[in-house]
């Protein structure tokens, strides 16, 4: 069932500048959905760096990763935009003219959205799972290869090889060994960077006989017909010997990928999207692009650049939003109206 | 100056000047050395300058600490002498220093 959310803006990616997005929009009265494959909201801030520190976000002579998303999300929430998390953007649909945009914005869970702004925030890229490069993966993928589990149900009475040391790693161990007829835990060292519970959970499986767990790396694959047989293993002592197996999940973290926002007629220069440097809009009236996806001659890769990318974009989308109103400009320190959208006068 | 060679997995070979302070991994972008990735750009966020620390420096160059051997966990056909190169400080006691690029970064 597809569910049609009608708004003034999408914006593509809740990053950092993505967030800041939501609230340039929201001075000028225009209410925004952010869609973001992460299950989380910051993008590569939150994803990679949470703990990491930042020294160079004007007004902040330290904020971490965490801290500048937190901080942007307290910012916000006078604007009450809504995220649609674990989900990505697959097609958008010009459906407007150039005078007065309108666009149909696909996900991959099966919604769609008009709207008639899209700003695209996506940084660099979409987050994936990566992918071992084993030769030949690409054959099981799907079938008995999977980096993540849609249905656990699936796995019920087949042998299953997991591989990875971290949180994913030891959850769908547990999740699945009730299930699995049996599952392998396969490591490249004896030491986790899962939660010590889950660690601890496993360790007590293995003990009990339940599961197994080998240290080692995947050096091949051995299958038929996109159905694997065995995954040949190096062991942590040198020796090589194939495990026999079913179905392989492998969890070797994140890496970002451009994804359909290459298909969108946007003409990308070097997987970035060209903008103008007064309004940051693409090469489609109505579609902007801000922070690191967007290219323009002098442009730096830095969140303080989205900040202000967001702040000339909205002035355009107004435009488009209200096309009749006229747009004041105004200060956030003086200006009563603005105040009350904030909810602190 | 610090010299360092960079191996890559089809027998090729470059050898470089180091400077002090900066990383294995910076000297090799500097350098156009191929093969290192860093799309992290040095944070130990990735593992994409992944290196193989030849044996004779393996003593030189020293383990990992806690947060780059998380991040070992990601590269591919890590090895005892596998260290990230963006975690390796160039000092004058790495004077001669020879790591080899993986075949891929992932």
């Amino acid at each position: 069932m597809t569910e049609i959310i009608k708004t003034d803006a999408v914006i593509v990616g809740a990053g950092p500048v993505g967030l800041f997005a939501v609230f340039e929009l929201g001075l000028l009265d225009i209410k925004a959905h952010l869609i973001d494959i992460l299950p989380k909201i910051g993008g590569q801030c939150a994803e990679l760096y949470p703990e990491k520190p930042i020294y160079d976000i004007p007004g902040f002579a330290f904020v971490t990763g965490q801290g500048i998303v937190d901080n942007l999300l307290t910012q916000i929430k006078p604007f009450g935009a809504t995220f649609h998390l674990n989900e990505m953007v697959i097609e958008l649909e010009t459906l407007g003219t150039p005078e007065h945009p309108l666009f149909r914005v696909k996900t991959d869970n099966e919604k769609t959205f008009e709207a008639k702004v899209v700003i695209i925030a996506a940084g660099g890229g979409s987050f994936q799972p990566k992918k071992p490069p084993i030769a030949g993966i690409d054959r099981y993928e799907g079938t008995s290869v999977h980096y993540a589990v849609r249905k656990m149900e699936q796995f019920r009475g087949r042998r299953v090889l997991v591989v990875g040391g971290g949180d994913s790693a030891l959850d769908w161990v547990l999740n699945l060994h009730p299930l699995a007829e049996r599952i392998t835990l396969l490591h490249r060292r004896d030491a986790f960077r899962a939660a010590p519970h889950s660690v601890n959970a496993m360790r007590e499986l293995v003990s009990a006989g339940a599961m197994d767990f080998i240290l080692g790396q995947v050096s091949a694959l051995k299958g038929d017909d996109g159905q694997l047989t065995a995954a040949t293993i190096r062991g942590e002592d040198g020796s090589v010997f194939d495990h026999p197996t079913d179905d392989m999940l492998p969890f070797f973290g994140l890496t970002m990928k451009l994804g359909p926002i290459a298909e969108w007629g946007l003409n990308l220069h070097e997987n970035l999207v060209p903008v103008d440097t007064a309004k940051f809009e693409s090469s489609t009236p109505g579609i902007f692009a801000v922070g690191d996806i967007n290219t323009y001659p002098g442009k730096l890769k830095l969140i303080l650049s989205g900040f202000h990318e967001v702040a000339l974009a909205a002035q355009k989308a107004h435009r488009y939003v209200y096309p009749d109103k006229k747009l004041l400009f105004q200060y956030t320190t003086s200006s009563t109206s603005l105040q009350r959208k904030l909810g602190v006068s | 100056m610090v010299s360092i060679t960079y191996k890559d997995s089809e027998g090729g070979s470059r050898t470089v000047e180091a400077q002090e302070g900066s990383t294995v991994m910076e000297t090799a972008l500097r350098e156009g050395v191929p093969g290192i990735e860093a799309e992290c750009g040095g944070a130990c966020a990735c593992a994409t300058c992944h290196v193989y620390v030849d044996p004779d420096w393996m003593e030189v160059v020293g383990k990992p600490e806690q947060m780059e051997e998380d991040m070992l966990d990601f590269a591919f056909e890590v090895r005892p002498n596998s260290r990230l190169s963006c975690q390796i400080k160039v000092t004058a006691a790495l004077n001669g220093l020879v790591v080899t690029t993986p075949p891929r970064q992932g």
